[in-house]
């Protein structure tokens, strides 16, 4: 009892006995939802079992055992029974323990579970967010169906719940019960359970704290796991029609809790405990996997100093931070783009630079070139000059000459 | 002994007689294999159709221990003598096939174990003392197909082919006392048909002689179209109308074993034991030993060619029958040019 709180004895009826119909009354309005998962080996009986649970023929067809991969097939239905409506989804394994290497078999189912919290999660991280309305995929139930080898689990079976005991309520069930004796029945039940206590294995216990089911509860924990068969036929056995198999040899009633533990699991599934199963599903694992989610995004219930803080501080702080390394980035962006800039100026600078100075030198030897053909030019211009020079001094000494030469014979002929 | 006419007697009709009387001196020996996932029931049948406890103390394996599990192979060898007649039988058990996490070429073990018989068994053939050969080469081999699924897994499949050419393969459909008649009907035809569909070859029993009586014929038929049987076995005795017989207690009914009706044990007896039991060795010895041993010969004329080149002493085998052809001499001389000339231009 809190301290400052005192109870108080009422003089008369008050009313407020009725807040449980209340409830009662609105959850009836709303309908209730209800997800069972089951795994097990392709012919296993998962479909029939769920036939004959919820009485009913749920839409299956038969699987091949050539799946390259396993997959999950998930239906849902609308059930009603008096006035309680129920909206059931039924997942189901397809291709499970068909393949040569299994090591890889759980992964698809521990994502399928982890997707239906991730939708959860994210709804109720909405800003407008219904609540509500929403309809709830979470995993409620795992039926995990044992094959009925009568020595212990498969390595399979062990490897799988290990990885899904803090993510679902598992209650294992040994398939195709009929193919036991009571005598082997009890021998292998013990094992089971000896080898899911020594490998760590969490699987779903029947609550106690309710003092109206505790009785019947505990009865039933010691009973795991539930040796089941499943049969949609009627054989007619005294005058009665009911659920059973026909052998040459006798005829297993399905009901009949001295052939197998069927009635037991229908009892403890539906008729008892599926609101803790839910409740389960909802305060356990799920806000486990919210927990280990938020996590990881860096949030934390203390700051360093070991503070309490808030979601929104948390967010804030982490807001604020996204925001400085945003400025961050931009800012070494900026500078980067600068520096660039800078560079390819220089760079082009310096191109130009070389260019001149290349013009220049090819100026220069241009210009040499050319004094060179002018000196060469002026040289053949004086050559040319003094040639004529000559030629005309020659000439004219031979013009002279003839005037001389005829001078003197004309001097000669006096 | 029936005489023709008093003229005509040579006496030869009597070599039936002395061959029984021979080969019941020299006693009888069979090796079966029993394959399947652990918790299939094999141990139980073999000691429900050898009516005897052959894995007195055995040690079965955790599931946690069984997750990296490799196959196994165990033998256990017996003698039994039934009205004279001696019979040495070796089971050889595979424990761990089909138990792993990863199973991926899980049987190859078991197809080392029988290759491993075989070339001892060939190796004895060619030595030069052969007085007291042993024969342990795999008769027969009973592979349990799992009566919870709705027909052969990839795991079966890839098992029988690998067996196929080596041993005898017998499908059997295991603790058959989870299936309806009508459903074992289903499955029969199911496996049968996917059996066709992979090209999985299994045992086939040989038609019997177009002048055996009705009876024989009619048997035989039947034998052949409830393959493959569905079988339960018992390690224990309970009373029933009014007998004692092998079967299980169930609070429903009471599953005799040896009951035509309720499964296929006495079928797979009679076949396995009382009439095919020899012709399982023939074709044994007959068909996938000589298989082998014609493989193993053409690996080994390739090998003796080759190492003459290095001139090591060569291992004393048996002078090979088969003479190759003189294609695949020129291939093998080509061959070996090449290997000279490799060599040459490594030492330089």
């Amino acid at each position: 009892q809190d301290k400052g709180v005192r109870s108080l004895s009422l003089a008369g009826h008050v009313g407020f006995d009725s807040l449980p119909d209340q409830l009662v009354n609105k959850s009836i309005c709303q309908g209730f939802c209800f997800n069972i998962l089951c795994i097990g080996e392709t012919g296993i009986g998962k479909s029939t079992l769920m036939d004959t649970l919820f009485n009913t023929n749920f839409e299956n067809f038969e699987s091949s055992h050539f799946e390259p991969q396993v997959k999950l097939r998930a239906q849902t239905y609308d059930l009603q029974e008096s006035n309680v409506r129920l909206r059931l989804t039924v997942v189901n394994t397809v291709g499970f323990g068909d393949q040569m290497n299994k090591q890889e078999s759980y992964q698809p189912v521990v994502d399928y579970i982890d997707r239906q919290f991730e939708s959860y999660l994210q709804e109720e991280l909405k800003i407008k967010r219904s609540l509500h309305n929403y309809h709830d995929s979470r995993v409620h139930a795992c039926l995990y169906f044992i094959s009925p080898s009568g020595h212990s689990l498969k390595s399979l079976d062990l490897v799988t719940m290990k990885k899904l005991d803090s993510k679902v309520n598992i209650i294992p069930v040994i398939a195709k019960a009929d193919t036991i004796s009571k005598s082997e029945l009890h021998k292998f039940k013990i094992k089971i359970m000896s080898e899911l206590v020594s490998n760590g294995v969490q699987i779903y216990q029947f609550p106690l704290d309710d003092e109206t089911v505790a009785k019947v509860n505990t009865t039933m924990n010691g009973h795991l796991p539930f040796a089941v068969v499943g049969s949609t036929e009627e054989v007619s056995v005294g005058n009665k029609m009911v659920k059973a198999r026909q052998y040459p040899w006798g005829v297993v009633q399905v009901e009949n809790e001295n052939h197998c533990d069927f009635v037991k699991l229908r009892e403890m599934l539906i008729c008892v405990n599926m609101e803790d199963l839910r409740e389960q599903t909802h305060t356990r694992h799920y806000e486990l996997y919210r927990r280990c989610k938020l996590e990881e995004m860096g949030f934390k219930d203390t700051d360093p100093e070991c503070k309490p803080v808030s979601l929104q501080q948390t967010y804030e702080a982490k807001r604020q931070e996204f925001l400085v390394e945003l400025q961050k980035r931009e800012d070494e962006m900026r500078q980067m783009f600068v520096q660039r800039v800078k560079e390819k100026e220089a760079e082009l600078k310096e191109a130009e630079r070389e260019l001149q100075s290349r013009f220049e030198q090819l100026k220069r030897l241009h210009a040499e070139e050319k004094a060179a053909l002018e000196e060469k030019k002026r040289l053949l211009d004086e050559d040319q000059s003094s040639f004529g020079k000559r030629k005309a001094a020659a000439q004219l000494l031979q013009a002279q000459s003839l005037t001389a030469n005829g001078k003197k014979d004309k001097d000669r002929k006096k | 002994i029936s005489q023709t006419s008093e003229k005509e007697y040579v006496g030869f009709a009597t070599l039936p007689n002395q061959v029984h009387r021979k080969s019941v001196k020299k006693g009888f020996d069979f090796t079966l294999m029993v394959a399947g996932e652990s918790g299939l029931g094999k141990s139980t049948l073999v000691n429900s159709l050898f009516l005897t406890d052959l894995h007195k103390d055995r040690k079965l394996l955790n599931a946690e221990e069984r997750i990296r599990q490799t196959v196994e192979i165990t033998k256990h060898t017996v003698d039994i003598e039934e009205k004279g007649v001696k019979l040495k039988l070796t089971i050889v058990d595979t424990p761990g096939f089909g138990d792993a996490v990863n199973n991926t070429e899980c049987w190859r073990p078991i197809t080392q174990y029988i290759d491993q018989q075989f070339e001892q068994y060939f190796r004895d053939e060619s030595g030069l003392n052969r007085k007291n050969i042993q024969d342990n080469r795999v008769h027969c081999c009973l592979y349990f197909i799992p009566p919870f699924g709705h027909g052969l897994r990839p795991v079966d499949i890839e098992f029988m082919k690998a067996l196929q050419d080596k041993v005898n393969v017998v499908p059997l459909i295991a603790k058959a006392d989870c299936l309806t008649p009508l459903e074992i009907k289903k499955l029969k035809e199911r496996l049968r048909e996917e059996i066709d569909k992979y090209g999985i070859k299994i045992y086939q029993f040989p038609d019997c002689d177009s002048d055996e009586d009705e009876e024989f014929k009619q048997q035989d038929k039947d034998l052949k179209e409830s393959t493959p049987f569905a079988v339960i076995g018992s390690n224990t005795v309970v009373e029933a109308r009014g007998q004692r017989v092998r079967g299980r207690l169930y609070p429903w009914g009471i599953v005799e074993v040896e009951n035509p009706s309720h499964c296929d044990f006495v079928k797979l007896r009679t076949m396995l034991i009382r009439t095919h039991m020899h012709d399982l060795k023939d074709i044994t010895s007959d068909c996938h030993y000589e298989n082998y041993r014609a493989q193993c010969i053409q690996n080994m004329t390739r090998c003796v060619e080759m190492m003459s080149v290095f001139h090591s002493p060569l291992a004393p085998l048996s002078p090979p029958c088969v003479y190759p052809a003189p294609l695949q001499l020129r291939r093998m001389q080509q061959m070996l040019q090449k290997m000279q000339q490799q060599m040459h231009e490594q030492e330089l």
